[in-house]
């Protein structure tokens, strides 16, 4: 078959991006291309109407899935995704709300607020790029770089330890915690579907290539060279000891991967008790309704 | 919403009411449904009274983290249609900035109420000022429009606040309550009017469907886009990057400058409604005594004094401190007024009416901590009532 004969005209999730938008702003060999088509399959099979998701993102790389997504979107500041998907939750409980975002984002100056909407039990989902790095400045430091790496802010190597994501997700009470990479695509996809489908705060950590911010200064070659890494080095261990997890991206060590945690726990509820049904709205007043025109003058 | 939670959010009648309280029945009045906050003196009593009332009728309260995350979900709230509110006091108030910045940049309605203590920094955490004046219009990075009320009285807390939801729905803007201490912490009597007596502004709605092709930041003719809800189908994407009329980021010089111009413009064309003050025996004044808040009350006594002793000074009482009353000041000025400021603070609002009047202004201020006392306002309006009269002005030093 010559490459002629493959082209198509449309792609499977043409609905579920904003075609007008594209090409998006990623760099050969970034992470982030296979974990948001991730999220756009499982929300097109979730069996919840599209008009009903909603993408809530910060800043950053990964901050601008949201933009991409042809979903109600919210790009907003940079660490704040998490407290403003709360108030659209909260406030309209039929949504199914997933902040997107990267490590820097949601760990360093947004970590309070992953923390609270964790130990409250917020029904939000938080998927996680991880690329070890702040990839759209250039490859600073971040709170997942691993120790004695090298980035543009630690040229003598990283002297701080990373964050154990699924072993902080899990103590802070989160009801699913996963973590995948941008290889393990099928296991992403499912695991995204299962956090979609859960009521209360899940976690999913997607590890991800960064090949421009952080492979090339630590040795990891270009994105497929990370993504060889991530086949040889990977293990799938659902009953690891979360406490274990650390990365150290070294050729000595493996990554494991899994879905470690899938409970049950009380959602967030305003007056402390679970509405009686998944989905069921509060009664939420709305002084307007659509079609209203503003007085010209007040 | 319930009959009887309906019944439960308008408590219609005379109270006798703490300013904060008031400051929440106002905001239940006006329909918020969604308060998020942090607690803080003096503003925590409204918080106090809406964790109490917002489930009585039907309407969301969270005790957030901190005032950024706190900041971020009244926003959140408000693209679910919600009438969402705040209240802090100037450290929390620092902290919202940057994300009152994203609420003017994408047009999202909603009400932030500072309850003033003294600053800079903890300051004067159980103590009156009212220095977060320009920091309630310069307070977050860019250029973007502001309104900001000045509550001098319980009741004010309460009408001010509805007030304030109405212009946040009309304008798609952050609006500010920039209430104090003082007016938070006193207790006076509060009229709650009927249900159908509470002016209410729609905020405008789009009028085409889903599929029709929203152009999200269509400014219209009024520049005030409509405002779909998440949910309904639009798939909008709201964006704190420059955006053009698709909400798309569009990060060049032009795209910037026209958006940042029609959001300035949006508030410059309504400024003659949105623009409120109170005169007292402004006629034949030669004195122009300027105050707002709690100092306004110390002002009212001191031009009763005054006029006792035959000093023809007149009382301007800034309702919106943003945007000022510059027309008014400068026809005062004209008229050859001239002016004396009373607020705590080192002279924030004082150099916009020298802007306005284009003469110096006397100023009675302190920096906070107590109210202002009538006898300095009288000493310092008598000081310039002598240069006025023997025309030294310029003798006076600041």
């Amino acid at each position: 078959m010559s490459p002629r004969e493959i082209v198509v005209d449309a792609h499977p999730l043409d609905g579920l991006l904003r075609s007008d938008r594209l090409p998006h702003i990623w760099c050969p060999g970034c992470g982030l291309g296979p974990a948001m088509a991730c999220l756009a399959k499982a929300m097109q099979e979730s069996g919840i109407p599209i008009e009903k998701h909603v993408c809530v993102s910060g800043i950053g790389c990964s901050g601008r899935v949201a933009g991409y997504l042809n979903v109600d979107s919210f790009h907003t500041t940079h660490g704040r995704a998490i407290p403003y998907a709360t108030g659209i939750k909260l406030c309209n409980p039929d949504l199914e709300v997933t902040v997107f975002s990267g490590d820097g984002d949601l760990f360093a100056i947004g970590g309070n607020h992953f923390l609270h909407a964790a130990r409250r039990n917020i029904d939000i989902n938080v998927i996680c790029v991880n690329n070890f790095n702040y990839g759209m400045t250039g490859g600073q430091l971040g709170p997942t770089t691993p120790y004695a790496a090298r980035t543009s802010t630690t040229p003598y190597g990283n002297p701080e330890g990373p964050l154990n994501l699924p072993h902080l997700a899990a103590a802070l009470g989160a009801v699913f915690v996963a973590r995948w990479t941008a290889l393990h695509v099928r296991q992403l996809e499912k695991a995204i579907a299962r956090a979609l489908e859960k009521r209360g705060f899940t976690f999913i950590e997607v590890l991800a290539p960064c090949p421009v911010g952080f492979g090339r200064p630590n040795d990891l070659g270009e994105g497929l060279d990370e993504m060889w890494f991530y086949r040889r080095q990977c293990v799938v261990d659902e009953d690891a000891r979360l406490e274990e997890l650390d990365i150290d991206m070294s050729k000595e060590s493996a990554v494991v991967l899994g879905n470690f945690v899938d409970r049950e726990r009380p959602v967030y509820h305003p007056m402390g008790t679970e509405p009686p049904e998944r989905r069921e709205r509060p009664v939420v007043y709305h002084p307007a309704e659509p079609e209203v025109r503003a007085r010209e003058a007040l | 919403m319930t009959p009887e939670q309906a019944d439960r959010r308008i408590l219609t009648g005379s109270h006798f009411m703490n300013g904060d309280t008031a400051c929440a029945e106002g905001a239940l009045a006006a329909g918020c449904a969604f308060f998020a906050g942090y607690p803080i003196t003096p503003s925590t009593e409204i918080a106090e009274r809406l964790a109490r009332r917002m489930p009585e009728v039907g309407g969301i309260y969270i005790q957030m983290e901190d005032e950024l995350a706190s900041m971020a979900a009244i926003l959140g709230a408000s693209w679910t249609g919600a009438r969402s509110m705040t209240a802090t006091s100037g450290p929390g108030f620092s902290l919202m900035q940057e994300n009152i910045g994203l609420g003017a940049f994408t047009e999202t309605p909603c009400v932030v109420v500072d309850v003033q203590r003294g600053g800079p920094s903890t300051g004067l955490p159980t103590l009156v000022s009212q220095a977060d004046m320009m920091q309630a219009r310069w307070g977050s990075h860019g250029d973007y429009p502001i309104v900001a009320y000045c509550p001098a009285s319980c009741q004010e807390m309460f009408d001010l606040t509805i007030k304030a939801f109405n212009t946040a729905d009309f304008l798609r803007t952050p609006v500010f309550v920039m209430a104090d201490e003082i007016v938070g912490h006193m207790t006076e009597r509060v009229v709650i009017p009927e249900k159908d007596d509470i002016p209410h502004v729609e905020r405008k709605r789009p009028r085409v469907g889903p599929m029709e092709g929203l152009r999200l930041y269509e400014p219209g003719d009024s520049l005030i886009p409509s405002m779909p809800r998440v949910g309904r189908g639009y798939r909008i994407h709201v964006t704190g990057l420059t955006h053009d009329q698709r909400g798309y980021p569009a990060t060049d010089a032009a795209t910037h400058d026209s958006l940042v111009r029609r959001l300035a413009e949006k508030l410059t064309r309504h400024t003659a409604e949105l623009t409120e003050f109170e005169e007292t025996l402004t006629d034949d004044a030669e004195i122009v005594l300027v105050a707002y808040g709690s100092t306004a009350r110390s002002a009212r006594r001191a031009v009763a004094v005054l006029r006792e002793e035959g000093i023809r000074v007149g009382l301007l009482r800034l309702i919106t401190a943003w945007p000022f009353p510059a027309e008014r000041v400068a026809e005062l000025s004209e008229r050859g007024c001239s002016f004396v400021v009373a607020e705590l603070n080192l002279g924030q609002m004082a150099l916009e009416v020298e802007r306005h009047a284009h003469q110096s202004v006397l100023l009675v201020n302190h920096a906070g901590g107590a109210m202002m006392p009538p006898a300095a306002i009288i000493e310092g309006v008598k000081e310039a009532w002598t240069c006025h009269r023997e025309r030294s002005w310029s003798t006076l030093t600041r």
